[in-house]
């Protein structure tokens, strides 16, 4: 699905990523777990399209393409989903209006006819029914005046609605009482197939006791350092990251 | 300061000019006549027209008064309303409505009486402004709306001005009057087909009565090349709501002055716009309130898109007169720029003499937050459509306050013919 080649990545001149592997395949639940600043939400803007990263070095092949090719915008109808970090309010913008946008200039990318009205309007009710977002929410300006958890379900509702080869959820766990976190974690568990796959980013291991990875990832300094189970996770939960820096170090 | 000017560029331009053949009192005619006699055009030295140059509009040789097309316009914006069509500022009755409903009075100035046209001139001075002079002096013609009492008219009134032809000059009169407790709405629509260097000049004064409920929806579009300078002078009576939406949406120099003067107390009044500019257009709101009576409220909404090498100026006064108590008077203009070359001059002023009122303004300028189109770039939108989408979301609560189906149609219409935005 993705295979990321020793990329490295600055912003205003200062090196983030500093020779990055990662693969993932069809199928897949990959966790990245790593401390504040280590080059997580990097990564996941580089992936994304964000312009005010330079990739210096490096290759990223997704679906067959050449990722670093496309525009933001050609990344997702290629399949590419960011859950943001901290998703922005985008008042007058509405959730709905802009997501049959999205839907259908996806569908156009692809050659397909447009949704109908009624179609899409029975989607957002079937996707805002599976994350619990509120029907007056779902068709709210984007985000503006939501709590922290609705921006995070709100994420996990575009997601449903555009249903991603690649989904990136970039600490969409934080902030999340646990009902929420239950419901989040079924939207993505309840989207999952063998067709498509997700990066989890988190610092917790709770999120991982309902979206079970398949493999745990430490990144760190701008690179994966350790790769394990979903018991690696445990380990760090339990550990920290001192013993992992020290190992680092060390080589 | 009564000294009379030798030539200048004002005199060279009213000598190309047709005295009007209104039979405007010879009091107005004659204070028209000195205004522009000791005047000339206005230049940035002067306060209001700071950035605002007219050197376009006063280097047109007006060309001699020829007979009109009197061909349709394509322009309707509502196809059931009362419409009365106006071509270079002169009448065509072959297009205007000719059955008027019992309890109002509408015609041509033209097909006024003397006592008619004596409320000309009351609210809309001619000292010092030489626009106004002019368009008294030199009146083509304009639409005479008299409102009975009580009357509730369901069908809008919708005024449309056309400009056609090279280096025409259309002096433009209106009047309207809201009796008491009467309610309608009027559509201003300025146009033009196939015209260049040609401007508008009109004046409208507007009275609106004891609860009286009036709204007037004003669109400018005259193509590029033509210029237009629009003056308001309203006066509302006690218990009266006016609304003016003004959406200007084309034309290479606009200039409006909203003058509202608030005399009665309990008055509501809105004063929304939309300017929306690109290439080199230049468009300038000058606008004042002036609550001079207690217990009033006004509104005012001003927002801006530019784009290109576009000039936009907003300059909104705000008056709350000595004992003009418990007014609350809100004012917001707000503008994006869309390119780099884009410039936004805006000056909101609130003057208080008054201790017990509740008053707001504020004006911003930015860009498009590039943060949103980025995400909604990331879900799959095209950067175009990314930004119409943050366009539209920015005009939105304004065109929010247009409560016309049709005048919301048109406009959103010409969004896209104009700009290509669709939403
Ligand atoms: N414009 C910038 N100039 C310089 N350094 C920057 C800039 N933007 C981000 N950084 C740095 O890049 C590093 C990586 O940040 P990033 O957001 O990817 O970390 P993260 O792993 O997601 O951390 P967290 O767990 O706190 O979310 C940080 O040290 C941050 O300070
Ligand atoms: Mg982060």
């Amino acid at each position: 699905m993705i295979k990321i080649k020793n990329l490295h990545a600055t912003i205003d001149g200062k090196e983030i990523l500093k020779g990055l592997n990662l693969e993932v395949k069809a199928g897949e639940v990959h966790a990245i777990m790593g401390p504040n600043g280590a080059g997580k939400s990097t990564l996941a803007s580089v992936l994304a399209g964000r312009e005010e990263y330079e990739v210096t070095e490096g290759t990223v092949e997704f679906d067959g393409k050449n990722l670093l090719e496309l525009d933001t915008e050609d990344r997702a109808r290629e399949g590419l989903f960011l859950a943001f970090q901290y998703p922005i309010e985008i008042p007058g913008v509405s959730n709905v209006n802009f997501l049959r946008t999205a839907l259908n200039e996806i569908r156009e990318y692809k050659g397909e006819e447009q949704i109908s009205a009624k179609d899409f309007m029975a989607l957002v009710r079937e996707k805002s029914a599976l994350v619990e977002l509120d029907a007056k929410l779902a068709s709210r300006a984007v985000n503006e005046g939501f709590s922290g958890g609705e921006k995070k379900r709100n994420e996990i509702f575009q997601m449903a609605m555009l249903e991603p080869k690649l989904a990136i959820l970039d600490e969409t766990d934080s902030g999340l009482d646990i009902d929420a976190l239950r419901i989040v974690a079924k939207g993505v568990n309840t989207l999952k197939s063998s067709e498509n796959a997700t990066i989890v980013i988190t610092h917790y291991q709770r999120l991982l006791d309902y979206i079970i990875p398949d493999f745990v990832h430490v990144l760190y300094d701008g690179k994966i350092v350790k790769t394990g189970t979903k018991d690696l996770a445990l380990e760090l939960e339990e550990r920290g990251y001192d013993w992992i820096k020290a190992e680092v170090e060390a080589k | 300061m009564n000294e009379i000017l030798q030539e200048n560029k004002l005199t060279a331009f009213i000598n190309n000019l047709s005295p009007t053949s209104l039979n405007f009192s010879n009091e107005l005619l004659q204070s028209a006549t000195i205004s522009l006699l000791t005047n000339d055009f206005p230049t940035t030295r002067k306060e209001a027209w700071k950035y605002t140059r007219v050197g376009r509009i006063a280097a047109i040789k007006a060309a001699p008064k020829s007979a009109i097309s009197s061909s349709p316009t394509p322009f309707t914006i509502d196809s059931n309303a009362l419409t009365f069509v106006f071509e270079n500022g002169e009448f065509i009755p072959s297009l205007s409505s000719a059955i008027i409903p019992k309890g109002i009075s509408i015609k041509s100035l033209s097909f006024c009486d003397a006592e008619e046209l004596s409320q000309i001139g009351k609210l809309a001075k001619v000292d010092g402004e030489i626009f106004t002079a002019m368009n008294v002096a030199y009146a083509n013609d304009g639409l005479f709306i008299k409102i009975a009492d009580h009357i509730i008219l369901e069908q809008s009134i919708q005024i449309t001005h056309i400009l056609r032809g090279k280096n025409n000059v259309s002096n433009f009169r209106n009047y309207i009057h809201a009796g008491k407790f009467s309610k309608a709405h009027i559509i201003q629509g300025y146009f033009s087909q196939n015209a260049t260097h040609c401007f508008s000049n009109v004046v409208t004064e507007i009275v609106t009565g004891e609860n009286a409920f009036l709204t007037i929806d004003k669109i400018q579009y005259e193509e590029m090349g033509n210029f237009h300078v629009a003056t308001e002078e309203v006066q509302q009576d006690k218990n009266s709501t006016f609304t003016i939406n003004t959406l200007t949406l084309d034309g290479t120099l606009v200039r409006n002055n909203l003058t509202i003067g608030v005399t009665g107390v309990n008055c509501t009044t809105n004063l929304n716009g939309v300017y929306l500019l690109k290439e080199n257009q230049h468009v300038d709101n000058h606008t004042i309130v002036d609550h001079c009576a207690p217990n009033c409220e006004s509104h005012e909404l001003y927002k801006g898109v530019i784009d290109d090498s576009a000039t936009a100026v907003f300059n909104g006064k705000v008056f709350v007169r000595k004992d003009s108590q418990k007014i609350n008077a809100f004012q917001s203009n707000a503008n994006v720029l869309l390119s780099d070359s884009a410039t936004m001059n805006s000056k909101p002023e609130l003057e208080i003499y008054a201790d017990d009122v509740k008053c707001s303004h504020g004006s911003t300028t930015g860009q498009l937050d590039d943060e949103a189109i980025f995400y909604l770039r990331a879900r799959g939108i095209s950067e175009k459509s990314a930004r119409h989408l943050m366009v539209s979301a920015f005009i939105g609560d304004v065109l929010g306050k247009i409560e016309n189906e049709k005048v919301l149609e048109f406009t959103h219409s010409i969004l896209k013919d104009r700009f290509g935005w669709e939403f």
